[in-house]
């Protein structure tokens, strides 16, 4: 490589590993200001009003719910397939970008893993309460039982709880296993005793060892080489809930790879959703979190973005191109249908708008790209309605066509789910490390030896 | 407790024990060529605690590569064939003799054969992954002994600072060629900022 190519800092400012702590720890070590408890307030608030609802629909039935023949998916799946697509922009950041050595990826990884967290705990919400008789989620599981009976495994709604709850403990753990060394670091600022014990706790008594740090990298290294596919698959079987169906506008074969772009994409433009508030709620966090760090989001955003588009058009014309006729009319209908509003907030929101990403200036000002965010995020919301909502009321025999109309219960739990994202977002950063201290500092200049005088093959003396 | 070692530790009492010596010290570099130092010693009950992992370091210290991979790959297989047998037990077969709970549940569906792997790939996939991630964490703590809440080391008041800016070598008491005075002169040659003797 050119030595004259200067790559841009990691981490800017003047800061040394002792202010890179004392930054992120301040943030948990301070009492919380004023705007973070409007903020819990807020959220919390709409997550009273989801649980109360949820409380409602088991009282009621889904009656209240717009859901009806044959369009008995509507918001809750819609919902359900938005939030768990959020998730994979965080795996991507800690696991892809890990193998790939993105040094860059160490400012954001725990606000993305975080995020993934708790965008799969919103997901999991819905196939639990649409089921229909709600006391009864554990049938879902293949556990010997009374009846005789087991579920069918070769349905794709069932490959979907195990790889969505797959998905769940291995993204904890990583989450997890990454947080140990930094909640080290908190217990041992600790000032008071409860800090001390509770840390302590979760802690679970790290030192430091570099005897533990190296087997350590080595079980986080694993640990993202199986995340990888694992990320890859989590979306595909979700689509193929869809594309193993024999529905026009659902049957396609192009439904893994362009669900996971999709994933990504709506992912990303989450993180920059919540990282570009953050960067100005938090002092100092700028420095960790760089507007470089949120350039390259909004350059995957882009990159991803250009993918939907890509599979929208190859969708579009496989309709045309493969004569056939339902699903030429199942497209055509996606157009110009009654759900054509939808649909064109769609294409603009996710095709249209992200091209303005091409702009230096657009990305880095940092208005500009969180209103690119927000906009991606309602697009993809409505991807997922789109997908759901027209192929279903319009299938291919007319007389059982229905339209599909949401309520305002349906309309009140998708922001009550956004509370419940909110509510433990806002504890997250309150009460845990936002940015992997450790990993942080060891990407900083600081931590790397002058020259090798080790080079010597190692008289290695001892077994691990 | 032996005797030349008493007259040393500070505030030690009769009863007490020492566990070792605890060297700090600023910067990597200085305890890179400490490492060094204490591994070409001989030393062998002997560890460097950073805050965060240092590249180089297994090196200078000697450790060698874990077998943590090895514990993943069985994770691995475990959950493939337990995915395997979980959806041929469960879908494919019935058979008389056993609980009728347990038995599996043969039954026909839209016309699809009682077992094809295409289909029951999934499942088996998700559980290699997650069996193997089970290896992967559980695996790294009990290698580590991990939880480990009481620790020596812990009761030194600087190696407070050791998971936010500070390096530290610490030697441990049983370790056959530790002295002392020895090797606290070991640790203080090397650049060590500060030297403490710790209690067990």
């Amino acid at each position: 490589m050119d030595a004259h190519i200067e790559r841009a800092p990691l981490v800017i400012g003047s800061n040394d590993f002792t202010t890179v702590t004392d930054k992120i720890c301040r943030i948990n070590e301070q009492k919380p200001s004023f705007s973070w408890w409007i903020a819990l307030l807020i959220s919390g608030a709409l997550l009273s009003m989801l649980g109360l609802l949820i409380g409602y629909l088991f009282l009621t039935g889904p009656g209240i719910w717009g859901n009806n023949q044959p369009v008995a998916w509507g918001f809750p799946i819609t919902n359900f397939v938005f939030w768990v697509g959020i998730g994979h922009a965080g795996t991507l950041i800690s696991a892809i970008l890990y193998l790939f050595r993105q040094d860059w990826r160490t400012g954001i990884n725990r606000f993305a893993e975080a995020m993934t967290i708790f965008a799969v705990i919103c997901a999991l919400v819905w196939p639990g309460i649409h089921i229909g008789r709600p006391w009864l989620p554990y049938w879902m599981f293949p556990y010997p039982n009374q009846m005789g009976m087991f579920p069918n495994f070769r349905s794709p709604l069932l490959w979907d709880v195990f790889a969505v709850g797959t998905y769940f403990t291995v993204s904890l753990l990583f989450w997890y296993m990454g947080m140990i060394p930094d909640l080290a670091t908190l217990r041992d600022r600790s000032k008071t005793r409860i800090r001390k014990m509770v840390y302590g706790i979760f802690s679970i008594g790290w030192t430091g060892s570099n005897r533990h740090w190296h087997r350590y990298e080595r079980a986080y290294l694993l640990l993202a080489a199986l995340a990888t596919p694992l990320v890859l698959s989590v979306h595909s079987v979700v689509s193929f809930d869809f594309a193993v169906a024999q529905l026009p506008g659902w049957h396609t074969t192009i439904f893994p790879p362009y669900f996971v772009a999709g994933a990504v994409f709506g992912g990303f433009a989450m993180v920059l959703c919540l990282a570009i508030p953050a960067r100005v709620i938090i002092p100092g966090l700028s420095e960790i979190m760089t507007n470089r760090h949120m350039e390259n989001m909004g350059k995957v955003m882009l990159a991803t973005g250009c993918i939907v588009g890509y599979a929208y058009s190859t969708e579009f014309f496989i309709a045309y191109y493969s004569n056939n006729p339902y699903e030429g009319f199942t497209f055509e209908n996606r157009m110009f249908g009654p759900y054509a509003w939808a649909f064109w907030t769609m294409t603009t929101c996710n095709v249209f708008l992200p091209q303005l990403l091409w702009f230096k200036k657009i990305r880095q000002n940092m208005g500009t790209l969180l209103m690119i965010a927000i906009v991606v995020n309602i697009g993809m919301w409505f991807e997922r309605y789109v997908i759901i909502v027209t192929s279903l009321s319009r299938d291919a025999m007319p007389s059982a066509w229905h339209t599909f109309t949401a309520t305002w219960v349906d309309i009140c739990m998708l922001i009550g789910s956004f509370g419940l994202f909110f509510t433990l977002f806002f504890l997250f950063i309150r009460f845990l490390p936002v940015v992997a201290i450790a990993e942080v500092k060891a990407v900083m200049p600081q931590a790397h030896a002058h020259g090798h005088e080790d080079e010597e093959a190692s008289t290695a003396q001892e077994s691990q | 407790m032996s005797q030349d070692v008493g007259h040393a530790v500070q505030g030690a009492t009769e009863e007490s024990q020492l566990y070792g010596v605890l060297a700090e010290f600023e910067d990597v570099n200085s305890l890179m060529s400490a490492a060094r130092k204490v591994r070409d010693a001989g030393y062998k009950n002997w560890d460097c605690y950073t805050p965060f992992p240092v590249h180089g370091l297994d090196k200078a210290m000697g450790v060698q590569s874990t077998r943590l991979p090895w514990v993943v790959l069985c994770g691995g297989l475990t959950g493939c064939l337990t995915g395997l047998l979980l959806v041929w037990w469960t879908n494919a077969i019935s058979p008389d003799g056993v609980g009728y709970a347990l038995r599996g549940y043969d039954f026909q569906i839209s016309g699809k054969p009682k077992f094809s792997l295409p289909a029951n790939i999934p499942p088996i996939f998700e559980l290699t992954i997650l069996f193997s991630a089970f290896g992967a964490f559980f695996g790294m703590l009990a290698m580590n002994l991990l939880p480990k809440f009481y620790n020596p080391v812990h009761k030194c008041k600087r190696f407070n600072r050791v998971t936010q800016d500070r390096f530290f070598i610490g030697v441990e008491a049983d370790d056959d060629n530790f002295d002392l005075l020895e090797t606290t002169k070991l640790l203080n040659d090397a650049g060590a900022s500060a030297i403490e003797e710790l209690e067990e």
